[in-house]
């Protein structure tokens, strides 16, 4: 298709076909003081196409990609090795069927793909049932917070201070919007706080994350007993999908729902989005699931096929009453997900957790020998939180000149809470190498 | 003796003394299809007339059971958690959706008894 701009007698005759005077007149009803007397300052006006190639190539240099330094950044997003084959995989055709696809006959692959990364899903987090995605990890704990809440018919969630803040603030954006009562607590870098003395004849669930955004590894047994014991539900969140390779899985610990960010396999950092949203629950509340679902079933010559199922929940039947008004998931980045998982098997993606934690292991090693540095962390997967003898921002600022990207701040996460100027999340994934810890360790004992 | 009454919603309520058993008619399981799920209200729940009380689902549609009338439910159907077909097969008998305990019996006056809904029927045809 071409793009052909209007000119101005186009302009003239479908302003004289609606009988306004100038384009300007259709822009009357907002304030002046609101309007743009002219065009946006410091915008530059329109070039070539070499000149933009060009200027946002420079642009990007200014940049630093993360697979391009040693890089300790984490906080919710990581940088994982994501073999060629899988972007290789997704192209292909049987892949490339509409994006909603209600129409099975013409939309196996894509049905097909979708059951199997449900059935990952389902046995990576230890649950019964899960749906074909959401849009990221954050949405998935708002939309788990709004299923507990018709589950039980409760209106308060009780939220962990060490639920990462991103998912914190979209359930309260839901919670504003829809009515009901957030408790979040604070941040507790130490990785203790107390859950179950918050549970209360009004709470609906339990937001809990393990590991939580500082790193610590919790067991939820006792906390999913407590929320059973006074009838409200337990939210796992996993910011970290690989931890699922190592850790044992939230349904096992008797989680409710698990909501969980998908990014980690498959899936690039790109610049935070798009990500892909984990949603699992029991099975005895299927009907009270948000978005997709994919069965499996026969078609009418007994051959084994896919099709969407138990639609009647979705929006575009049940209309407002819908379960939720998601129905695009992450489509493509769940077959991502489904493609990394397979090929790495089973074994493959215990062994990559493994290798991750491992990677934290010496990490912590080289860094806790350092002066001044505590690291507050009993227990980690792949990232932990350190303590630094001076402001973590500003020692971030300084590794960058160096070009090291030397982890997250803490008071990014937190800018209101108190306490977190000198604490310093830090990361290792399978891509670490020991030249890159030893970078890190050389650059901090030489700013500490 | 009993009595039944019928909604515009094609809900009916069978009445004894204070107690209504209330359903959806056969017009209703009919138009519905294959009905594979019935959400049913908590025993104690307060419903007022017009209100959400239950939700019938079947393979092409979901939709709301309003209460008749006002007031509280008594008892709901159990049997129709493991068969929800019971709702096809036996809409105004064993395909009951909830007791309630009637509010107001003066409202019933303003439901349609069974000659008055089958022509309400034969008006939507």
């Amino acid at each position: 298709m071409r793009y052909l701009p209007l000119t101005a007698a186009d302009r003239r005759a479908m302003l004289d076909e609606i009988g306004v005077a100038s384009v300007d007149d259709l822009y009357r009803d907002v304030p002046a003081a609101a309007r743009l007397p002219g065009p946006i300052p410091g915008l530059p006006g329109h070039l070539g196409e070499l000149e933009v190639e060009r200027a946002l190539a420079a642009m990007a240099a200014k940049n630093v990609p993360a697979g391009s330094v040693p890089c300790f950044l984490g906080g919710g997003a990581y940088r994982h090795h994501v073999p060629a084959t899988v972007d290789h995989l997704v192209q292909r055709g049987e892949f490339l069927t509409s994006y909603t696809p209600y129409q099975p006959e013409i939309s196996q692959g894509t049905l097909q793909y979708l059951f199997e990364f449900q059935t990952q899903v389902g046995l990576l987090t230890g649950m019964e049932v899960a749906n074909a995605s959401m849009y990221d990890g954050a949405t998935a704990c708002a939309e788990a917070v709004a299923m507990a809440n018709r589950v039980t018919k409760r209106h308060k969630a009780v939220l962990s201070g060490n639920l990462h803040p991103h998912y914190r603030d979209t359930t309260a954006t839901l919670a504003r919007f829809t009515g009901f009562e957030i408790a979040a607590g604070e941040p507790a870098p130490n990785g203790r706080e107390s859950l179950a003395d918050r549970i209360d004849a009004a709470t609906s669930c339990v937001v809990v994350q393990s590991p939580d955004v500082f790193g610590h590894v919790h067991d939820l047994t006792a906390l999913a007993a407590a929320c059973q014991a006074k009838g409200a539900l337990l939210i796992a969140v996993v910011t970290e999908a690989v931890s699922l390779g190592l850790l044992t899985p939230p349904g096992h610990m008797g989680a409710d729902i698990v909501a969980a960010e998908g990014q980690s396999l498959g899936n690039a950092l790109n610049f935070g989005g798009p990500y892909l949203g984990l949603f699992a629950a029991k099975e005895k509340y299927i009907r009270q699931m948000p978005g997709r679902l994919v069965g499996q079933t026969t078609d009418a010559d007994g051959r084994r096929g896919w099709v969407l199922t138990l639609s009647t929940r979705e929006q575009h039947i049940r209309r407002e009453k819908a379960t939720s008004n998601i129905c695009t998931n992450s489509g493509l980045c769940a077959l991502a997900f489904t493609i990394h998982l397979t090929l790495l098997g089973e074994a493959g993606f215990t062994g990559l957790a493994r290798l991750n934690h491992a990677k934290a292991v010496q990490l912590a090693e080289k860094l806790g020998d350092l002066a001044g540095v505590k690291i507050l962390n009993d227990s980690f997967f792949n990232e932990f939180t350190l303590r630094l003898p001076r402001r973590a921002g500003k020692v971030v600022n300084k590794l960058a000149k160096r070009g090291i990207l030397g982890g997250v701040p803490a008071a990014r996460l937190f800018p209101d809470a108190d306490g977190m100027s000198d604490l310093l999340l830090v990361a290792a994934t399978e891509c670490t190498t020991e030249a890159d810890m030893d970078a890190l360790a050389r650059g901090l004992a030489e700013l500490l | 003796m009993s009595m039944i009454k019928f909604t515009k919603d094609h809900e009916w309520i069978r009445v004894e003394g204070h107690i209504g058993v209330v359903g959806i008619t056969d017009y209703a399981q009919h138009a519905l299809g294959d009905i594979v799920f019935v959400e049913l209200p908590e025993v104690g729940k307060e419903v007022t007339r017009g209100s959400d009380a239950a939700v019938v689902e079947s393979v092409k549609a979901a939709s709301e059971v309003y209460a008749p009338v006002d007031g509280e439910v008594t008892e709901i159907n159990v049997a129709l958690a493991d068969e929800p077909a019971l709702v096809n097969a036996s809409p105004l008998d064993r395909g009951w959706f909830f007791k309630m305990r009637i509010a107001n019996l003066i409202e019933l006056d303003a439901l349609m008894d069974e000659a008055e809904y089958q022509s309400y029927l034969e008006g939507l045809a």
